[in-house]
C-alpha cells in the first residue's frame, strides 16, 4: 500500500474485480429480457441467499468504495506532482482523451451509481429489513420493468453506460499492463478484447433498459 | 541543402532569473533561420543577437548535439522535444517549422525537475534514483570470469539493449500528465534483470529505485502511453510492465 507500484496493483486488482461483477450483472439482467420467470427466480436467489447477501455483497461494496477512494487519491497526488503547469501542451499528439480522463469517466459512473442504488438496492433494503416485508418470489420483474418505464431514467441510463464505456476502453488493457502483463504475442489481441469487453457491456445494460422503456404496457 | 528558404519566427520562451524568481514567458522575434539549421542553433542565433545587445542569454542545457547524451530537453510547442518524433531537441531541425511560426518554448515541468533558470531543469532527482539501484556491484577478485562464458538468448540481449538505449533525459516525466518517472526507471530496472549478471542483485534494485522514485516526488503512471511516444528512445511500455512484475515479485519475497 505505501509505494506508488503497490497501489497501482491493487487499483488493477479493483478494476478487475469490477469488471467481473459487471459481466455478472449484465448476465443476470439479461435474463429481464428473455423470460420474467427466470429472471424473478435468479433475482430472489440473489437477493436472499446468505452467501451472496452477507459475503458477497460486502465484498463487492468494499471492492467499490476501495477503487474509488484510491482512484480519487491518486488522481489527488498525480495532479500535485506538477504544481506549475505549461503555457501549451498538446496532449492529444501522445495519448488518447480516455486514458487522461478516468476520473471524469469515474465520477461520472459514481454519480449514477448513487442514483442506481437508491432506486434499487435502498429499495430492497427497505423491503427486505426496514419495512419487513414478506419474502415474495415474483415482484422483481414488474419492480424493474416500472422502475424503467420513465424517460429520464432512460436517458440517465443511457449516458452513464457511454461513459462506463469510456472508462473500460482504458482501463481493461491498462489493468493487464498494470500488474505486469504485457507481451507483443498477446496484448494486441487483449487490446482487442478489451475494446470488445467496453463497448458490450455498456451497449448490453443500455439495451435492456431500451428494451423496458419500449414495452411498457400503459 | 533543402529548398526552403528562411524563415521568421517569434518565439515565446520562458525566462526566470533563478529558481527562486517567479518567471515568464517572453517574445522574441528571430530572422533569416535557415531550415537545415537544428533547433538549439536557431536559439544560438538568438542568444548571439542577445548578448550584442546587451541582453542576458536565454539557459538552455546541451552537450553532445548529436543525440546521445540526453541533456537537450525543452517542451517546444506544447511536446516535448518538439513536434518531431524519436528525436531529441538537438536532432530537431528548423524545416519541421514554417516561415512565420510563433514557437512557444518552456523548460521540463514537474516537481521533481525544479527550474534553475529560464530552461535549464535541475534533474538530479534522476541521479538519486540510479544511484539506489540502477548498477551491477562489480567485486572484482582477481581472476574475472570472461563475459562470453554467460550465454545470453539472443531475445533478452537485444531486449536488454534496447532498454539501455534510455539517455535519462526526462521527456518521459516532462510528457507524462502524472509527471510520473516509470519509463525512466523501467528502463533502468529492465536492462538489468533481464541479463544474468543483473539477476544477483534484481530485488534490491527495484525495491530501492522504486522506492527512491516515490520519495522525489514524481507521480503515479497511469498508463496513457504518452512517455512512449515522447521518448526519443523509443523505449518501450513494455518496461514498466516487466518493473511492475519485478516489483511485485521483489516486495512478496522481500523486505525493502
Ligand atoms: C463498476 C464500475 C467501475 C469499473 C468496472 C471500473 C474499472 C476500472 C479499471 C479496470 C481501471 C483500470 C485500472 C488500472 O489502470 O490498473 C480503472 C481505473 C480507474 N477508475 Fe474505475 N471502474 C469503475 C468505477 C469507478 C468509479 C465509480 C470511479 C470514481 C471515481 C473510478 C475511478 C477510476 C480512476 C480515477 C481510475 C484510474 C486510476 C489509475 O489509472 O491509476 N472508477 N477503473
Ligand atoms: S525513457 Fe526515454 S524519455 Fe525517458 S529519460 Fe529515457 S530516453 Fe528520455
Ligand atoms: S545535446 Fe546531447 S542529446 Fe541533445
Amino acid at each position: 500500500m505505501k509505494s506508488s507500484i503497490s497501489r497501482k496493483i491493487l487499483m488493477a486488482l479493483s478494476g478487475f474485480f469490477l469488471m467481473f461483477f459487471l459481466l455478472q450483472h449484465l448476465s443476470i439482467n439479461i435474463l429481464s429480457v428473455i423470460s420474467p420467470d427466470m429472471f424473478n427466480e435468479v433475482s430472489h436467489f440473489m437477493g436472499y441467499n446468505p452467501i451472496i447477501q452477507f459475503i458477497m455483497q460486502p465484498i463487492l461494496i468494499f471492492g467499490l468504495l476501495f477503487h474509488l477512494i484510491m482512484g480519487m487519491y491518486l488522481e489527488y497526488q498525480n495532479n500535485k506532482a506538477r504544481i506549475k503547469k505549461y503555457v501549451n501542451n498538446k496532449p492529444n499528439t501522445n495519448s488518447p482523451w480516455v486514458s487522461r480522463n478516468m476520473i471524469i469517466s469515474g465520477i461520472t459512473v459514481l454519480a449514477f451509481l448513487i442514483l442506481h442504488m437508491s432506486d434499487f438496492w435502498a429499495h430492497e433494503m427497505n423491503y427486505k429489513y426496514i419495512a419487513g416485508s414478506p419474502e415474495d418470489p415474483t415482484r422483481y420483474w414488474e419492480e424493474l420493468h416500472h422502475e424503467m418505464g420513465e424517460m429520464s431514467h432512460l436517458i440517465i441510463y443511457t449516458i452513464a453506460n457511454i461513459f462506463l464505456a469510456l472508462h473500460l476502453l482504458h482501463g481493461f488493457q491498462s489493468s493487464f499492463q498494470s500488474v505486469g502483463f504485457n507481451n507483443n504475442k498477446y496484448t494486441p489481441t487483449l487490446k482487442k478484447l478489451g475494446n470488445v469487453y467496453a463497448i458490450l457491456i455498456p451497449l448490453g445494460f443500455i439495451f435492456i433498459a431500451f428494451f423496458h422503456f419500449f414495452t411498457q404496457s400503459h | 541543402m533543402s529548398e526552403k528558404k528562411d524563415m521568421d519566427l517569434t518565439l515565446k520562451i520562458w525566462r526566470q532569473k533563478d529558481a527562486q524568481d517567479k518567471g515568464q514567458m517572453v517574445n522574441y522575434p528571430v530572422k533569416s533561420i535557415s531550415p537545415d539549421s537544428s533547433f538549439l542553433e536557431m536559439l544560438d542565433v538568438l542568444n548571439e543577437d542577445l548578448v550584442n545587445k546587451g541582453d542576458e542569454p536565454v539557459a538552455f542545457d546541451h552537450d553532445c548535439r548529436e543525440g546521445i547524451c540526453g541533456m537537450c530537453s525543452l517542451y517546444i510547442n506544447g511536446e516535448a522535444h518538439g513536434p518531431d518524433r524519436k528525436v531529441t531537441t538537438c536532432q530537431l531541425h528548423m524545416r519541421k517549422f514554417k516561415d512565420g511560426d510563433t514557437i512557444t518554448i518552456e523548460p521540463w515541468r514537474a516537481n521533481a525537475f525544479p527550474v534553475l533558470k529560464d530552461l535549464v531543469v535541475d534533474r538530479s532527482s534522476f541521479d538519486r534514483i540510479q544511484q539506489a539501484g540502477g548498477f551491477i556491484s562489480v567485486n572484482t577478485s582477481g581472476n574475472t570470469q570472461d563475459a562470453n562464458a554467460i550465454p545470453i538468448s539472443k531475445i533478452d540481449a537485444d531486449n536488454a539493449m534496447d532498454a539501455a538505449t534510455c539517455i535519462g533525459c526526462g521527456a518521459c516525466v516532462a510528457t507524462c500528465k502524472n509527471a510520473s518517472a516509470m519509463l525512466f526507471v523501467s528502463a533502468k530496472v529492465a536492462q538489468f534483470s533481464l541479463l544474468p549478471q543483473g539477476k544477483v542483485e534484481r530485488k534490491e534494485r527495484v525495491l530501492n529505485m522504486v522506492h527512491q522514485m516515490d520519495l522525489e516526488g514524481f507521480g503515479n503512471c497511469t498508463n496513457t502511453g504518452a512517455c512512449e511516444v515522447e521518448c526519443p528512445k523509443g523505449i518501450s511500455l513494455e518496461n514498466i510492465a516487466i518493473m511492475n512484475t519485478e516489483y511485485l515479485k521483489a516486495s512478496i519475497s522481500k523486505k525493502a
